[in-house]
């Protein structure tokens, strides 16, 4: 039975990651119940260890959980294979980096097309699609540059186009501006910003107040646990932040 | 992936550290250009072996005169003149299957005008030439009357003729045999080294009466019609051994030897001592090319070396590549491609190397080479199936990271 129309995008229930080192148990996630609906731009934030990264991870079908339900788009990711969740994740899920992850040696463009060449699509296809994310996110005239001719910011970008160019069901962002001056978070921001009130659906993890503000959602996590979850109806605009910088400089 | 994706992608991979790349190939190199050379140098051998064993002729008994073994004591070939011309016709007449020539052996400087060499004196009969099957180049053989009438008429060798000779024709010339007179009447074919390594056309032949009485001198006639060697050859689709049993019965019978005494001749079967060589020299082949792919095997130990290398360098690569989908035999691909790929080209520089360096022996050092494309296509499927091996652990192991540690590595 397919679940009822309108059901969240991300539905976790008491989901829990264990480590076992030696006779050392870590809780690394200790029963987290949320659920996040298509189209909501949500902050992660927590101290360090607190389980940010283990929970993006599950989410984003990199890990399965020690226990508990996970259901991405009303499919059990329990029940998944290795292979089965690397297609989730080709189909499904847009992964953005802290410190970007793009493959060295390798054109923007060939970048961007990754994804697309596990999907299969045909080289043809592949070139146009990339082209098009690159122009997206404003990098339309650096396709050929490789990453090491590209500036933090810019390698961001090639690597939210990546993200992108499957045209995933979510957004995962885990530290995305952690690597970046704040100059450079703010249009990194404004960019994902743009893309949630196009309807995509972002998850970001950070450390930063000033970052999470423009989230419409912040979950606080401690200890393997979400210990605040709270709504910001009244996003601030990071597009409209930089508009006025520019003005005042 | 598609095949020539991963081959694009296994190319960039490669030319990222070329020397490392290039360092890894060389075992391939190394190995492939070692067994080709091998079974270059190999097949030659052999190829030397049958040609020989062509030469001796087929279904020959060889009979020396003098017992092999004297009373536990190794006497040598032809300790004591035992065999006679009357054993030879004995061998002829009374086992129809068979056909004994006997020869009677020496050496002698010979002269022509001022030219002068030292060779071989075999005095034989007529049947002598077609039971060694040796063919004349040019002239005639001589017959039974020249037998008779101890006539000197002789026919040489290719070596002999082309030392006196030059680029004279032999044949009607008159040739001093220690300073005898003897008429060149015919030229024989050449039949090029023998097993042993000795020149098989550096030899004179004479009517054996003529040979006894007026070249080998006095010793030789204290014995008359004794003669060193009895060749027999035994009619194709008659048992060799069994022939031989016959004739060594026949000889010890005109010997009179007691039951239980030893042989006073030694009688062998050249079939036989070829097929040994034959053996031998394909052993000796197979073994080189044994040894050559040793170094296949440890060219590959070096890609798998390499390939681990790779894994762990691009740990991180991997982890993102299953990030964004990639699947378990989107990486085992990658990885095997690269390794083969490494594998293939070291292979094919290799077939270059060695056909060049089997061409080279065969140029400088004049050995004899077979360079056969079965050959070269095994030592290259053989590269391929090393690549494919040892590249298949590295890969697997990369095809079986977790993606969160992958992508968290350091
Ligand atoms: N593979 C692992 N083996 C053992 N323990 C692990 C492993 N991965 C994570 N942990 C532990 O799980 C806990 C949560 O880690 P996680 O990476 O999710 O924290 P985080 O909130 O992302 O921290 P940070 O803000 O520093 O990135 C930590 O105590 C960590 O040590
Ligand atoms: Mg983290």
């Amino acid at each position: 039975m397919e679940p009822p129309a309108p059901f969240p995008l991300i539905h976790t229930r008491d989901l829990a990651k264990v480590y076992r080192l030696g006779d050392n148990v870590i809780k690394a996630l200790d029963g987290v119940s949320v659920d996040i609906a298509r189209g909501e731009m949500t902050a992660v934030m927590g101290p360090s260890g607190s389980g940010k990264s283990t929970f993006m991870n599950l989410i984003g079908c990199l890990d399965l959980p020690s226990s508990g339900e996970y259901r991405l788009d009303g499919r059990d990711v329990a029940a998944l294979t290795r292979d089965e969740l690397a297609t989730m994740r080709n189909r499904g899920i847009g992964f953005v980096f802290q410190n970007f992850n793009l493959l060295a040696r390798t054109a923007a463009v060939e970048n961007v097309e990754l994804p697309l060449v596990y999907a299969g699509v045909p080289a043809r296809e592949r070139h146009t699609r990339a082209m098009e994310m690159l122009a997206k996110v404003g990098l339309g005239d650096r396709a050929d540059h490789h990453p090491a001719q590209l500036s933090g910011g810019q390698q961001q970008r090639v690597a939210i186009a990546r993200a992108l160019v499957t045209q995933p069901l979510l957004i995962l962002a885990d530290e995305p501006t952690g690597a970046l001056d704040s100059r450079t978070s703010l249009e990194i921001m404004a960019l994902l910003q743009e893309l949630n009130r196009g309807g995509m659906t972002v998850v970001l993890v950070t450390h930063e107040p000033e970052v999470a503000r423009f989230a419409g959602r912040i979950l606080r996590f401690r200890d393997g646990r979400v210990v605040q979850d709270e709504s910001n109806h009244r996003p601030e605009d990071a597009a409209a932040i930089l508009a006025a910088e520019r003005k005042a400089a | 992936m598609t095949l020539f994706g991963l081959l694009r992608v296994a190319m960039r991979a490669l030319a990222v550290s070329k020397l490392r790349s290039a360092l890894t190939m060389l075992g391939i190199i190394i190995g492939v250009a070692a067994v080709i050379v091998m079974i270059a140098v190999g097949a030659g051998a052999q190829a030397r072996v049958e040609e020989q064993i062509r030469s001796l002729g087929s279904n020959l008994l060889l009979i020396l005169s003098g017992a092999t073994t004297s009373g536990g004591v190794r006497m040598g070939f032809g300790s004591g003149q035992t065999l006679s011309e009357d054993d030879a016709a004995a061998i002829s007449r009374e086992i129809p299957e068979t056909l004994a020539a006997p020869a009677l052996r020496g050496t002698a400087q010979v002269i022509w005008g001022n030219q002068n060499w030292s060779t071989v004196i075999f005095g034989i009969t007529p049947e002598y030439v077609e039971v060694r099957q040796w063919e004349l180049a040019a002239g005639h053989m001589f017959d039974p009357t020249d037998i008779a009438g101890a006539t000197k008429v002789c026919l040489i060798g290719q070596t002999v003729a082309r030392q006196l000779f030059g680029g004279v024709d032999p044949v009607g010339q008159v040739i001093r045999v220690r300073r005898v007179p003897f008429t060149v009447i015919g030229v024989l074919e050449g039949k090029g080294q023998s097993m042993m390594g000795s020149d098989q056309d550096d030899l004179i032949l004479m009517p054996i009466t003529t040979a006894r009485n007026r070249v080998l001198g006095a010793s030789a006639r204290a014995k008359q019609r004794s003669v060193g060697t009895i060749w027999v050859k035994v009619q194709e689709g008659h048992d060799m051994k069994a022939a031989e049993e016959q004739v060594r019965a026949l000889l010890r019978q005109r010997h009179r030897l007691q039951p239980g005494a030893d042989d006073d001749f030694s009688l062998r079967n050249l079939e036989e001592v070829a097929a040994t060589q034959e053996a031998s020299s394909r052993v000796l082949a197979l073994l080189l090319a044994a040894v050559a792919s040793v170094s296949l095997v440890v060219g590959g130990i070096g890609i798998m070396n390499i390939m681990l290398v790779s894994v762990t360098e691009r740990t991180r690569e991997i982890g993102l590549r299953m990030a964004v989908g990639a699947r378990t035999r989107d990486i085992l691909g990658q990885f095997l491609v690269e390794a083969v790929t490494l594998s293939l080209i070291g292979g094919l520089v290799g077939v270059l190397i060695g056909v060049g360096t089997a061409m080279g022996i065969a140029e400088l050092a004049g050995w004899r080479i077979v360079l056969a494309p079965e050959s070269v296509m095994l030592a290259v499927a053989f590269a391929f199936a090393i690549g494919v091996f040892f590249g298949f652990y590295p890969a697997r192991k990369a095809a079986r990271l977790n993606p969160v540690e992958a992508l968290r590595f350091e």
